[in-house]
Parts: structure tokens; C-alpha cells; sequence
């Protein structure tokens, strides 16, 4: 056995790779990028060869891992939790179809949005499409899930969903490794028939993982990672989902007065539940999330035992928890420090220097501005922060890929011009699809690909782009004569604004492609040849 | 022994690089550690922060309860300060007084160090400064770690084995000169406490 200090993400990484895993495939998205980093480093991953690059998008990489499973041997599909919309098809889907080697879901949510749209809450995919979920309180038992998670999915014949949350993805503590299982060798499915739903297949295998329900609840119900723990003070019970189990730890570090669940696998323990409200007047529910074990229990005339928890406002209705909610929920008196002093100045996040998507922002305003505000339609990268002062030139930014297909909708309601503007990464990711109904149909749009040749918002991963975006366009039917490429660069400024200016106002199709690698990731490579040439010296 | 430190800086700056020393030092230790970081949007230069938490009991929350930081350790003093609700009555501030300036309404600095000087435990140097003198600008940060050191309950000598540990890829001269920025950072702190 060896201590390790890492993330959660990373402890997750490692975790796959000693439960026997051949294969991970993901799309990189912020809290859960380190998990795949993670095992590109790892030397056992590298001797292995594990299956370790990434995925043009979570679709297609849990398109993958199920290919892998079907095959007999273990994958770890990763995404962060709105990634799980772009997969949502194939997930779904793959709790009817069932695993052959085991397939571990993983997906990181971001309650109080640091880095994202929205604060979903992936366990209600889980739910929806009757899986088993798993949640870990700490890196340590992050580790053991996904260690032995391959196991579990093989023995329930479904995949396994991996929830975790930004707090726990990164943060960093002593994990307890121990040898490395050997991988699957790979077998086919026994049924021929397991992968093929047609509809009179489909409803038999749904039947099926209808059956099963009772065992993936007696699983849980046996599962060391949930817990039931007795408390003198019956006037409360505490159910803990994931990490929420260590804020009731931290209030009580000796021991909780209360009776309290550790819950940390799905389907609800009932047998565990059922016994904590036999004993208790009232029951809190702590989860980080939307509150999905409090809905269940409160019921719609919420009659009977009272739930308490973020629908009732014993704790906010939004945002991540803290150990300070769950101290004032408990009626504990929190410690105050100091109010911060007023002098404090805001910093969000902005373009670093040089960045290049300050170029395309500089020469896309000038040529907007005689048309007014309200025509640029964008997505989701770092070019993002070009809706922020000073350039405050986009109006959009919903998921990945929409830039493009919103622009075409207002195009097609009458807006002219429509722009829309895309990363690279994200073009691949979603783009592509839109754009073919765009050439199809002729709508009069501009598409600006900002090609910095790296996914830069969540780190430099590389692009699955690089390199071919002008023949994925003409590939696509852009007319070769409005699909330009150039530097985007200040002293290509006036060049900018002049083919800017030109489609723009072209009434069809055009692309524009301003290119410069992204500074950061020049930088990161530059340092690493640098190094490189200093070894081998 | 219990020492919950809020490190705060701008993405950017290399906050982490002051927890994988102190992290590395903890482990050597045989203490527990729990240390949560910013990754994501907010390293495009916005304000970051990490919560370390180091004792010799088994640790709970990645989060650092309000009131209860030991320390708040920042390498900008602006960002000292955005923390001030989580610093225990007995805690001290630790922040370099050189400003990072990427936002245009960057309050005046006299007006921030002012601040930090209303703290009845503080130390404010200038860590760009004193890590130039050493040798490297880069050294700031370890300048930083040095003079929140002597609040912090771990040997000394196992944050410079801690150094060393980290900084052993890059070679030896850099090795030495984190060492001495470490070390003026220590001695500044010790005459200014
Ligand atoms: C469905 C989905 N997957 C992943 C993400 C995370 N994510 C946000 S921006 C981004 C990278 C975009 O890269 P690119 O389009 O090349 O733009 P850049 O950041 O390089 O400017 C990713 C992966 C997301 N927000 N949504
Ligand atoms: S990381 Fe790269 S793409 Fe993102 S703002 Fe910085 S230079 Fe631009």
C-alpha cells in the first residue's frame, strides 16, 4: 500500500487504473478534466497503453466506452455534468443495452457554477435511466469507487454512474493505493442480441432492467460505502449524501448527537432509510445538488415525518454547502470573522495578454458597429470573455456549438447580419452538425472560427481540430470562395476588418478562420522542448 | 496541532506552487491534509484561492469554516483582504504588498495596505522586492511561504526539505535560490512580527 496525495479527480484517475481499466474516453469540462490528465501521465497507464486520448465530444467518448465494454474489457467515460446532455442519448440508452466488461460513468457537477452554465445535478440522470450511482465523501473512497466500480457493473450488467462534485474533484489529500488489477481480456457479449435494441428487443432488455431494480437496491443496502450510525438524540435524523457527510463531521468531530445515514450509493437504501424514520421525528437531508433525496422523501402533500433541507429553507435552495449551512441548520452557532472591507474590487476572469482572440474581438466590433448591438451570436471557451467590458461584443452563450445554430435561427427570422463566433475546440465538439444546415439551406450567416489550436478554457488540452478546419468546411459545402484563413494577429488588423467587413455582408454562407495558437499552451510547449533539449544535452 | 490556511492570489500567480511545498512538508510530517484549489474560468486572471488544512487528526471539510483560518496567506494585498471572513480572531494575515493590476478599477494601494494594517496581526512585505534581492523575481512566492512560516506549526527544515522535493527536476541553482527566498521571507517575518 502507498500514500498518494491527490484530487479527487486524480485519486478517480488512479482508482481506474488499479481496478483493471483499458480505456478512458472523455471531452475535457471543468471539475473533471484532471481525472483523464490524470492517467495520460500515469507510467502504468503508459506501459499498459490504456486507451488515454481524448474524445471529439462526451457523445462519441461514451459512444466509446460502451464499444470498449461490448468488447469485454473495463472503460471510465468522464465529462463534466453538462457534458452528460451531449451523452445523454447514448447513456440513457446504455442502461438498456447493459455492460459486458465493466463501464463506469463519471461525471462532475459544479454546484455554485465556478465554472459553468448551470449547477445540474447528475444524479438525476442516474435516477432517470435507473442506474446505480455512486458518490464518494472524500478522495479516498473516490479511489475505492472507481477501483471497484468496473467490478460492480459487471456483476449488476449495467454501467455505473460516478457522481462527483467541484469540491471534492479538486481538492487534494492523502489517498491509500494498493496494486494494480490486471485489465479484462476481452470477450464478446454472451446474447448476440444484448446491443441490438430494436423495439421488441429494446422492451424485453427494459424489462429486464426493470427486474433489477431490487438488486441494485439490495446492493446498496449492503454497500460499505453507505453507513447507518445511531445518535442518542432522536428528535433529528441526518441523511448525508457525498461529501455533505463531511460538513456533519466537521460540526461534530467526536460524535453527532443525531442518528445519521452515510449515503454514498444509490438506489436509496430503503431497509437503512426506513430505520432511521422509525426512530426520528424529523429528518434533515444534506446533498450537494438539487434537492433530489429531499423531494423523494417529502412526497407531494408532504404529510407525515418532516423533511427538512433546501426545498423548506433549513438550507439555501441553491449553491454548493459548506460547513457553515450545515452548522446552521443544526442550530450550531458559526464563528464570524471579519466582513470584508469595502475597498475590495471586483476581478473576473479576462483574455491574458496577447491573446489572440483579442485580435478577432477588436476587428469584429468595428465592423459591427454600424449594425447596432444584438447580432453576434457565441459559445463556450475562452473566447467567452469577450462578452465581458471591454469589448462586450457577444450576445450568446448557451451550450456547446449553439453559436453557430442560433445564428442560423435568427438569420432565419429575418436578423442580418447574424455572426457567430466559435473556438476551434468547440466547432469540432458541436459546430460541425450546424453549420451543414446552414450551407444546406444557404442562410446568410458569418462563422467565425477562432482557431487558437488548443481547448484553452479548461487548460490546453489538444484540439481535435487542429489542423483540419478549412477541409472539415469545404468538406461541409462552404463555398471555397467565402472560406478565408488568417492570422489573427495586430498587424493583420486592417486585413481583419476589410474580409470582416466583406462577408459579413454576403447574404450566404461564410466562414472566417482567425488563427494563432493560444499563448498559454505556446508557452507550456516552448518551457517543455526547452526541457526536453536540456536532457538530452 | 491545527493550521487552516486560505492562500490567495490571482490566476496566475502560482498560488500552488506555496501548497505543494507546504503539502510535501505535511506528508513528511505524518500529518493529514486537505487542500482545496480554483481550477477552471477564474485562472484567466480572476481571483483565486486554495484552502489548506493541516493537523495531526483526521481533517473533514475541504472547506475552511468561516472564522477559523489561522492564516491568510496572499501574494497580492487586495486578494489578502477578500478573505478577511474566514480569518480567526487570532489569526494573522500574511501578504505580499506588491499589487497585481489587471482590472482599471483597482482601488489605490495605500488605501489597501491601510487595510491590511487595521489587522492586529499582519505581515505585509514586499516579496517581488526581497525575492529580486535574493536573486529571482520568480522566488516571490516562496519569499511568501517564508514569512507565513513561523506561524505555522510544521519544522522548519521540513519546508525546505519540502523545496528541495519540489523543486529537485529543475536543478540544483534553483533549488538555492527558492531556499534564500524562503529564508528572507522567514527573517523579515521574524523581525516584523
Ligand atoms: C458540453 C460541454 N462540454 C465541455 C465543456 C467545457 N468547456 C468549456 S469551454 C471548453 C473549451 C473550448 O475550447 P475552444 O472552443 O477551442 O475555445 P478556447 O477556450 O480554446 O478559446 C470546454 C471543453 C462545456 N462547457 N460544455
Ligand atoms: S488561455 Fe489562451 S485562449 Fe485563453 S485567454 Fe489565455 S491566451 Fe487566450
Amino acid at each position: 500500500m502507498t500514500k498518494k496525495l491527490l484530487l479527487g479527480a486524480e485519486a478517480i484517475g488512479q482508482g481506474a487504473i488499479d481496478g483493471g481499466m483499458s480505456g478512458v474516453y472523455a471531452y475535457p469540462g471543468t471539475p473533471s478534466t484532471e481525472i483523464t490528465e490524470y492517467v495520460q501521465e500515469n507510467t502504468v497507464a503508459k506501459e499498459r497503453n490504456i486507451h488515454r486520448e481524448w474524445s471529439a465530444n462526451e457523445k462519441t467518448a461514451m459512444e466509446a466506452g460502451l464499444g470498449m465494454s461490448y468488447a469485454g474489457k473495463r472503460a471510465m467515460v468522464c465529462m463534466k455534468h453538462v457534458g452528460l446532455n451531449v451523452a445523454a442519448d447514448a447513456f440513457v440508452n446504455s442502461a438498456i443495452t447493459g455492460v459486458n466488461g465493466g463501464l463506469i460513468v463519471t461525471v462532475a457537477d459544479d454546484p455554485s457554477m465556478h465554472s459553468s452554465q448551470n449547477e445540474q445535478d447528475s444524479r438525476f440522470y442516474g435516477k432517470f435511466s435507473m442506474l446505480p450511482i455512486l458518490e464518494p465523501s472524500n478522495q479516498q473512497e473516490a479511489y475505492e469507487m472507481a477501483r471497484t466500480g468496473f467490478e460492480l457493473s459487471e456483476k449488476l450488467g449495467v454501467p455505473v454512474l460516478l457522481r462527483i462534485t467541484t469540491r471534492l474533484a479538486h481538492s487534494r489529500a492523502g489517498v491509500e493505493t494498493v496494486e494494480p488489477m490486471p485489465e479484462n481480456t476481452g470477450s464478446l457479449p454472451k446474447d448476440p442480441r444484448q446491443f441490438v435494441l430494436l423495439p421488441a428487443i429494446a422492451r424485453k432488455r427494459y424489462a429486464g432492467l426493470l427486474e433489477k431494480q431490487d438488486s441494485f437496491r439490495e446492493s446498496a443496502e449492503k454497500a460499505s460505502f453507505n453507513q447507518y450510525f445511531d445518535g442518542e438524540d432522536k428528535s433529528l435524523g441526518i441523511i448525508c449524501c457525498g461529501i455533505t457527510y463531511n460538513y456533519l463531521k466537521e460540526n461534530y468531530p467526536e460524535e453527532c448527537p443525531y442518528p445519521h445515514v452515510k449515503l454514498s450509493q444509490y438506489p436509496l437504501p430503503e431497509d437503512m432509510l426506513k430505520k432511521l424514520e422509525e426512530q426520528v421525528d424529523e429528518i434533515l437531508v444534506l446533498e450537494e445538488g438539487y434537492p433530489l433525496v429531499e423531494e423523494m422523501l417529502s412526497g407531494f402533500f408532504c404529510r407525515g415525518r418532516r423533511i427538512l433541507g433546501r426545498l423548506d429553507g433549513t438550507l439555501p435552495r441553491m449553491g454548493e454547502l459548506n460547513p457553515d449551512h450545515v452548522a446552521n441548520a443544526l442550530g450550531i452557532k458559526v464563528k464570524k470573522g471579519e466582513k470584508a472591507p469595502e475597498v475590495i474590487a471586483n476581478r473576473p476572469p479576462a483574455l491574458c495578454k496577447g491573446c489572440s482572440h483579442h485580435d478577432t474581438y477588436k476587428a469584429l466590433n468595428l465592423v459591427m458597429e454600424p449594425f447596432g448591438d444584438g447580432h453576434v451570436f457565441s459559445d463556450i471557451g475562452c473566447y467567452t470573455l469577450g462578452a465581458l467590458p471591454p469589448y462586450s461584443s457577444i450576445n450568446s452563450c448557451v451550450d456547446m456549438g449553439a453559436s453557430i445554430t442560433m445564428a442560423k435561427g435568427a438569420a432565419d427570422a429575418g436578423l442580418f447580419p447574424s455572426v457567430a463566433v466559435i473556438g476551434d475546440s468547440t466547432f469540432t465538439h458541436s459546430g460541425m452538425t450546424g453549420l451543414l444546415d446552414a450551407v444546406n439551406e444557404k442562410t446568410p450567416i458569418t462563422v467565425l472560427i477562432c482557431d487558437n489550436e488548443s481547448v484553452s478554457m479548461t487548460g490546453g488540452q489538444d484540439s481535435a481540430a487542429l489542423g483540419k478546419i478549412e477541409s472539415i468546411c469545404l468538406g461541409l459545402g462552404v463555398d471555397p470562395d467565402h472560406l478565408h484563413t488568417i492570422e489573427a494577429h495586430p498587424k493583420n488588423h486592417d486585413k481583419l476588418v476589410e474580409l470582416l467587413d466583406r462577408e459579413v455582408n454576403y447574404e450566404g454562407v461564410s466562414v472566417i478562420v482567425p488563427r494563432r495558437e493560444c499563448i498559454q499552451k505556446a508557452a507550456r510547449r516552448i518551457r517543455a522542448e526547452k526541457m526536453k533539449s536540456e536532457q538530452n544535452a | 496541532m491545527k493550521c487552516d490556511i486560505v492562500l490567495a492570489g490571482v490566476g496566475g500567480q502560482g498560488i500552488l506552487s506555496i501548497a505543494a511545498v507546504l503539502g510535501m512538508a505535511a506528508v513528511e510530517n505524518d500529518l493529514y491534509l486537505k487542500q482545496a484549489e480554483t481550477h477552471g474560468m477564474s485562472q484567466r486572471g480572476g481571483a483565486v484561492q486554495s484552502y489548506l488544512r493541516l493537523s495531526d487528526n483526521p481533517i473533514y471539510s475541504d472547506l475552511i469554516p468561516a472564522g477559523e483560518a489561522d492564516i491568510i496567506l496572499s501574494v497580492e494585498p487586495m486578494e489578502s483582504l477578500r478573505y478577511l471572513p474566514f480569518l480567526s480572531k487570532k489569526g494573522y494575515v500574511v501578504t505580499n504588498t506588491t499589487p497585481f493590476v489587471n482590472i482599471p478599477n483597482y482601488p489605490e494601494l495605500d488605501k489597501v495596505l491601510g487595510e491590511v494594517k487595521k489587522q492586529p496581526h499582519h505581515i505585509a512585505i514586499d516579496a517581488d522586492k526581497v525575492a529580486k534581492e535574493v536573486g529571482n523575481s520568480r522566488a516571490s512566492n516562496m519569499v511568501m511561504l517564508g514569512a507565513a512560516s513561523p506561524f505555522i506549526d510544521i519544522p522548519f527544515e521540513l519546508i525546505e526539505d519540502g523545496i528541495r522535493k519540489i523543486f529537485t527536476r529543475k536543478g540544483e541553482a534553483i533549488v538555492n535560490l527558492n531556499l534564500e527566498a524562503l529564508r528572507a521571507g522567514r527573517k523579515f517575518a521574524e523581525a516584523n512580527r
